[in-house]
């Protein structure tokens, strides 16, 4: 039989991605150093893995309440008060979800009704538009610019607003460029929203690794924001904890009831042990938070620096653990630097395209590797661009 | 902390090169800042942690409950200073509980320890009573886990 043609037209239509591609190359070579991980390189700390343990040792194997253990969610609401201002309600406004993307799934397939348009802004997280496209969406671009610090405008928003917009997609600070969004412009965005009767999706993954003391705001703390906004966190990138699985979402009430529907039959429950080291994680991983924090703060520092003096132009991100450097200056397009970059120094960025066709001309290193291993990545680059020159 | 001390704390060894980036600063600066730091006295030192497993002739340590008679006007003071002076002795520290002085000494073998407790330590005037335990493993040390735990793994390119 021709399998082919039975494969969802809607599956089939989404391009191979940019990153397993390059995954690929990279995994088959020896001694690369690896500025393309966009997961922590610390261990998730000791208390947490140890909270887990715990949780096997006295046979908390089974299933949880579908919303997620009911202490989590307190805790979860706490957290969310006293960092983000927002007050949710544990029984019936949060739902404990696999990840971020889990979260993000519910809420497209809870919204989206097929030929929905659902804004985001691009350079973005590998998996928005895909998403879309599997929730039946339309995805929609739109388009951040290096010379605004890769900020979402409300000018650029509103030019992509039509009478089939739905839902607006943000997530600050950003994968990949390390964007941050000032309480301004959030405002305005919000105005927009309201105007234009749009549901936020705000992926806030990264609130808490934000430098030089920027202010994070989110936009469903703002006026008018709450009653349409889905809040979206979760424990990956803070707690060094992304094998755990552990994220969340928080929405009014009929939103979370609409997302629970998808979650108890797709997925029942978030994994019993991983809820376990989650409360461990609210309960007192504040101080390895701020520690982990600090070290991302000084390796951006010491990245951004470097990216600079060897002539590729980096904006200083406020926030993530990225930096998006221009490469246009070289003449090569971002897939021939990363390609030669890891053929002849064997060091592997990966190419902006792969974050939306808006990421051409950039890379994105991350330093959420080593400042050792950064060390001599620098190096390495340095030659490389030197080389280009001459 | 000040960065560039919780910096140092980390890799005393780091260049003023990679402090300065890290910092956000210039060498200058860098080099000044550490200079002031060590003529303040809130830099005393640098050290290296060793794993004493991994060295042969490694040192015999041994730490020492000691009990003492404190003195009136000094307390405890005089004779902790009188203590901490000889070179075997690593490390000093005044205790709550059961026992006044922690004692922690060096030698090169078990008996020159025991000697130095012996003859040095226990005949001091002031001091009532020594209880000796001798260090058999290291774990960990200043805040290094000396087994080290193997590098997360992680995949090579991830979003």
């Amino acid at each position: 039989m021709t399998l082919k043609k039975h494969i969802a037209n809607h599956v089939r239509d989404i391009p191979r991605s940019g990153i397993r591609d390059f995954f690929e190359i990279v995994q088959s070579m020896q001694d690369v150093i690896s500025l393309g991980i966009g997961e922590p390189d610390f261990h998730t700390p000791w208390r947490i893995r140890e909270a887990a343990i715990y949780g096997l040792e006295r046979g908390h194997t089974g299933y949880t309440s579908n919303l997620g253990m009911p202490k989590l969610r307190e805790h979860i609401a706490d957290y969310v008060a006293k960092h983000f201002h927002v007050h949710y309600d544990p029984k019936t406004e949060i739902i404990v979800t696999v990840g971020v993307s889990e979260a993000l799934d519910l809420a497209l397939r809870a919204l989206i009704n097929p030929g929905d348009e659902v804004l985001y802004h691009e350079p973005c997280y590998v998996s928005y538009s895909p998403s879309v496209a599997l929730a039946h969406g339309h995805p929609i671009a739109v388009p951040t610019r290096v010379e605004e610090n890769f900020r979402l405008t409300a000018e650029a928003l509103a030019a992509k607003i039509t009478p089939q917009s739905k839902v607006l997609m943000l997530n600050f600070p950003c994968n990949p460029t390390g964007a941050t969004q000032t309480r301004a412009e959030l405002e305005k965005i919000a105005r927009l929203c309201v105007e234009h009767d749009l549901v936020v999706l705000t992926d806030e993954i990264y609130s808490e690794l934000t430098y030089d003391g920027a202010e994070h705001v989110s936009i469903a703390a703002l006026p008018k924001m709450r009653e349409r906004t889905v809040f979206l966190h979760g424990f990956s990138k803070a707690f060094a904890m992304t094998g755990f699985r552990v994220g969340y979402a928080c929405a009014p009430p009929i939103l979370t009831e609409a997302m629970m529907k998808v979650h108890q039959y797709a997925i029942l429950c978030a994994n019993t042990m991983a809820q376990d080291a989650a409360i461990e994680a609210l309960e007192s991983g504040a101080k390895d938070v701020e520690m982990m924090r600090k070290e991302y703060e000084l390796r951006r520092n010491f990245i951004v620096r470097s990216l600079n003096d060897m002539g590729l132009e980096t904006f200083k991100p406020l926030g993530a653990f990225y930096a998006f450097a221009k490469i246009t200056g070289t003449g090569l397009t971002s897939r021939e630097f990363s390609l030669q970059l890891l053929d002849q120094k064997k060091v592997a960025c990966v190419p902006g395209p792969a974050f939306g066709a808006s990421g051409e001309g950039f890379i994105r290193c991350s330093y959420a590797t080593s400042l050792e291993q950064i060390k001599v990545a620098m190096e390495r680059m340095a030659e490389f661009v030197a080389e280009l020159k001459k | 902390m000040d960065d560039l001390i919780l910096l140092l704390r980390r890799n005393a060894r780091a260049s003023s090169e990679d402090l300065a980036k890290e910092l956000n600063t210039s060498i200058e600066a860098v080099n000044a800042h550490i200079a002031k730091l060590e003529t303040d006295g809130v830099v005393l030192g640098y050290h290296v942690i060793v794993d004493p497993q991994k060295v042969p002739g490694s040192p015999v340590t041994a730490a020492i409950e000691v009990s003492i008679t404190p003195e009136r006007g000094g307390g405890f003071d005089r004779l902790a200073h009188r203590i901490s002076r000889f070179s075997e002795v690593q490390s000093c520290f005044l205790m709550s509980g059961g026992y006044d002085l922690l004692v922690i000494v060096e030698g090169q073998t078990l008996q020159e320890v025991a000697t130095f407790i012996s003859e040095k330590l226990s005949t001091i005037k002031g001091v009532i009573s020594t209880a000796t335990r001798f260090r058999l493993k290291a774990y960990k040390e200043n805040g290094v886990v000396l087994t080290r735990d193997p590098l997360p793994e992680r995949l090579a390119v991830s979003p």
